[in-house]
């Protein structure tokens, strides 16, 4: 099995394992899923980490920018704003030009400069942004008597927040922050074209992709591929926070659920 | 651009800087936030007829204009943007060289893909070889309004779809009470009031498409990421009266700024449109400008 060989060849290229040269000519269709599906590892790299770490700062930012202290509110207000009110294509333009610049006075920043930690950070600060304006807003729409419910149960502070306030938040956020993961996904595809360099050809999905294209000048191969890899790991997204979902609403009757109202499509 | 620029080893502090900052070069940068505002200008009017056009196809009683509506709405959902950005591109280019070509050279019996190659005749290339420069950047920049415009054309079509679906059902029916036909409740009724229900996406669409103006850059078109990459570069004495460290942090800086200013300015300008556009609707907010104290 010829095809076999490649995947052996290429199946972890992104990460630096297998055949050194990328396919120079002739071209199969094997070699491009192989290639293009080794380079979605960074995507789920990224996305995955992001996320993760994002969600627990977004949950303090959120918290914060409820605060009633103008010293809280205010640092958390310019952090979203500052996140959402620019392109993610510039704030990697920008990161990356920091870091390098950082780079030249400490040497502390090198491995920043690289896409695997420089990239992930940005990344990491702006779903934590977009993340915590969700949270925010369910965060304000909690119901007024569950609140007043755990008060008459003598419930305050950190228990109050912890048992009513924060669970209410996740459920009536959990719908909107399914679409914040997709488009975070989505948005790990511009690290690549954004100044951070794919060292030794190391890349994402979509660089392949664009090695392919730019080497065959036929865009209707890769890019369809790019596609179907991602049409897959949306799918995957939303069955696993669809589960979420049902365990978030666990307790609520059958027709109450929230529905998971799925709508990625938004550019940052 | 000063007179005191003459000699610009000479100067410093901020007349150097006075004198840096309106060089050719800067205003080149300048004028390519004016390509900015000019695809925003062209493409925003663009994408919303593409999604109106959309969303009446995905409404279309005949089913398969519906399916045509519905899978161009479906079609960008799923997949990241900036593979359609990439991909319509080279696709739009190569679409408009084919068709040329199919028009200008009947006789031409080589096959078009020639291994990794998309060969055409000479008449057919697009621009013409022997074009002058400006034909290129201009070609340049519409397939990128084009593919701009495909893009958001189809998140336009899903939001105006939702938005005619929202519009209460019985003023449909009072406008058929009165004898109107389809297209008549089409155009006077829902086509009017639809709009308050489509703000509120089509304003967040805004926002998107103006962060999305980066990815100009992607699509090869001298845009501000791309001179603020080229005059942000370290510059030797060598080759520039000019010459300065790496600085492309600082310009990128100036960018990050500009959009931040931008997408204020939006955002303060669409709540306004949205309180004149709700009132007298029947909505929450039309509903609470009513009871407001005058």
């Amino acid at each position: 099995m010829n095809c076999l060989a490649t995947i052996q060849d290429y199946g972890l290229r992104a990460i630096g394992i297998g055949e050194r040269l990328l396919p120079r000519e002739d071209f199969t269709l094997c070699q491009q899923f192989t290639l293009i599906g080794s380079g979605m590892i960074w995507n789920i790299y990224f996305g995955l980490l992001s996320l993760l770490a994002g969600f627990f700062l977004a949950n303090a930012v959120a918290v914060a920018k409820g605060a009633r202290s103008a010293w809280l509110r205010k640092p958390a207000e310019w952090f979203i704003f500052l996140f959402r009110g620019s392109p993610l294509f510039v704030q990697f333009f920008f990161a990356y030009f920091l870091f390098l610049s950082l780079k030249g006075a400490y040497a502390f920043f090198t491995p920043f400069t690289a896409a695997w930690l420089g990239a992930l950070i940005v990344l990491f600060l702006n779903t934590a942004a977009y993340s915590a304006e969700i949270f925010y807003g369910a965060l304000r729409s909690i119901p007024k008597g569950d609140v007043e419910a755990a008060d008459a149960y003598g419930l305050t502070g950190w228990t109050r927040f912890r048992r009513v306030i924060w669970p209410t938040t996740m459920r009536l956020a959990w719908p909107a922050y399914t679409n914040e993961a997709i488009f975070l996904f989505h948005a790990t595809t511009l690290v690549y074209f954004s100044g951070f360099p794919a060292w030794q050809q190391k890349g994402d999905a979509l660089y392949y992709a664009n090695y392919f294209a730019d080497k065959t000048f036929n865009p209707f191969i890769p890019y369809p591929i790019v596609a179907f890899y991602f049409i897959l790991l949306t799918l995957t997204i939303i069955f696993v926070f669809g589960r979420i979902n049902r365990f978030l609403n666990r307790h609520l009757p059958q027709e109450q659920h929230t529905r998971l109202r799925v709508r990625p499509q938004i550019i940052r | 651009m000063f007179s005191y620029c003459t000699d610009p080893s000479a100067l410093s502090g901020l007349t150097w800087l006075s004198c840096y900052l309106t060089t050719g070069k800067h205003m080149a940068f300048y004028a390519s936030f004016g390509t900015v505002l000019l695809l925003l200008a062209i493409t925003a009017p663009v994408a919303l007829s593409f999604g109106f056009f959309g969303a009446m196809a995905a409404r279309s009683r005949l089913l398969p204009l519906s399916w045509f509506g519905k899978a161009y709405i479906s079609l960008v959902r799923g997949v990241p943007d900036i593979a359609f950005f990439l991909f319509f591109v080279i696709a739009l280019d190569q679409a408009f060289e084919w068709l040329r070509h199919q028009v200008k050279c009947p006789d031409w019996d080589a096959p078009i893909r020639q291994g990794n190659d998309f060969v055409v005749c000479q008449a057919a290339k697009l621009p013409l070889g022997n074009a002058p420069q400006w034909v290129h950047e201009t070609y340049g920049f519409s397939l990128a309004v084009l593919t701009f415009a495909i893009v958001f054309g189809a998140f336009a079509a899903n939001v105006l779809f939702g938005a005619m679906r929202a519009v209460p059902r019985g003023q449909m029916e009072t406008g058929e009470a009165y004898g109107m036909s389809h297209r008549q409740t089409f155009w006077r009724i829902l086509v009017p009031q639809m709009w308050v229900y489509a703000l509120p996406g089509l304003s967040n669409l805004w926002m998107v498409l103006i962060k999305a103006t980066p990815l100009l850059f992607l699509l090869g078109v001298e845009d501000i990421v791309y001179w603020a990459r080229e005059m942000g570069g370290s510059k030797t004495p060598r080759f520039t009266d000019y010459p300065h460290g790496d600085w492309r942090m600082w310009y990128f800086a100036a960018l990050l700024v500009f959009y931040l200013a931008f997408t204020k300015v939006s955002e303060i300008f669409l709540e306004r449109l949205m309180k004149r556009l709700s009132h007298g609707q029947a909505t929450t907010g039309g509903e609470a400008q009513r009871k407001a104290p005058v």
